[in-house]
């Protein structure tokens, strides 16, 4: 039971708030001999695995770090391409640790204005009319809540799929947002959320409901 | 309960099945235009929900409803994709799906020597055991109310 992340989309499809309630991105740190087993390729400029999972690391991981000095990108913190680092044998053993890639804030943006679209898709391929657009996604590692106010914004709550409640969570944030941050004088509207009172509210919310949860099951 | 209608798209993305029961809205556009925006929008969901997981994903993406339908999304490893509509009230229906794919796409499409692997289906043969299935669903009735 757990709410992983929340999510603000003002009424142009951009990121107005995100806040992390659960950092458990899983990380695997394995030691390797010459050659490698695994099948690396770069892709959105970071190295990915492409084939063969083992021992927890899985396709789609990135290398993190290699000797415990920090991947940056291609490269690592010392300049050096990761690429020229494995395929050298002389380098070797090497501790490398893998996990599931962090996202940016600019891949945040990108997908918080991804889902605006699909939003709008959701309602346009409806069967029948009047639809809303998507409300509840699921798959099955998370769930997905969406709510869009009469004004636009749409309030996401990525969930565990077992976390109940979660209707009464976004009703909630809702009244959070428009008590601290409408109401707040600095700040101006469709413009990114940064005010203290309204971060505080809804920690102890999010940190509630995730209680609540617990106790109605 | 009801079930509004049915796309099985290829791995490339072509269509290669469409059909509908209960549908009462149409899309002012083409119907091919209409598979192009439906897969698109299945492809960028996909992808969206691989992205944001907090966790490693086994199936990904599985549906997704809104106030009026629901959405179900069912992809073989070969990359043959199956959605089906139906209302609120109709709960999982992953094993239908692939009870569609592995009793009446694999028996009369896979298995027919005429068909063209990747071209629309026009079998209808098909048509009949895939139209009989589906009325004979549970939650195939309409509500009388």
């Amino acid at each position: 039971m757990a709410i992983f992340t929340i999510y603000i989309i003002n009424k142009a499809g951009s990121l107005i708030f995100h806040y992390d309630h659960q950092k458990t991105r899983p990380e695997m740190e394995k030691t390797f001999s010459y050659p490698l087993e695994l099948i690396l390729k770069v892709f959105d400029d970071r190295i990915v695995v492409a084939f063969g999972e083992r021992d927890g690391i899985k396709v789609g991981h990135t290398v993190l770090q290699i000797n415990d000095v920090p991947a940056e990108g291609r490269f690592l913190k010392d300049k050096r391409d990761i690429l020229e680092v494995l395929a050298s044998e002389e380098n070797y053993p090497l501790s490398i640790k893998f996990g599931r890639p962090k996202l940016t804030s600019n891949q945040r943006i990108m997908l918080a204005s991804m889902f605006h679209s699909l939003f709008a898709f959701g309602s346009q391929l409806s069967p029948e009319s009047h639809s809303s657009g998507i409300e509840v996604l699921e798959t099955d590692t998370f769930k997905l809540h969406c709510q869009q106010t009469m004004t636009g914004i749409k309030f996401i709550v990525i969930a565990d799929p077992r976390q109940s409640g979660t209707d009464i969570l976004l009703k909630k944030l809702y009244e959070i947002y428009s008590d601290f941050a409408l109401k707040n004088p600095f700040y101006t509207l469709d413009m990114p959320i940064k005010c203290e009172l309204f971060d505080l509210n809804l920690q102890t919310l999010v940190e509630q409901s995730e209680r609540l949860g617990l106790n109605v099951m | 309960m009801t079930v509004f209608n049915l796309y099985i798209f290829g791995r490339n993305g072509n269509c290669l099945y469409y059909t509908e029961w209960n549908r009462k809205q149409h899309l002012d556009m083409e119907k091919d235009q209409e598979y192009k925006l439906m897969y698109g929008m299945i492809v960028s969901i996909k992808s969206f929900v691989s992205r944001i997981s907090p966790y490693d994903m086994k199936d990904g993406f599985q549906t997704f409803k809104t106030n009026k339908y629901k959405l179900h999304f069912y992809e073989t490893p070969s990359g043959l994709k199956f959605i089906m509509n139906t209302d609120l009230s109709v709960p999982n229906i992953k094993d239908v799906l692939q009870q569609i794919y592995s009793s009446i796409y694999v028996e009369y499409v896979i298995k027919n020597p005429l068909h063209v692997l990747g071209a629309p289906i026009t079998s209808d043969l098909f048509k009949t055991k895939l139209d009989d299935y589906v009325r004979g669903l549970p939650f195939f009735p309409v509500k009388v109310s």
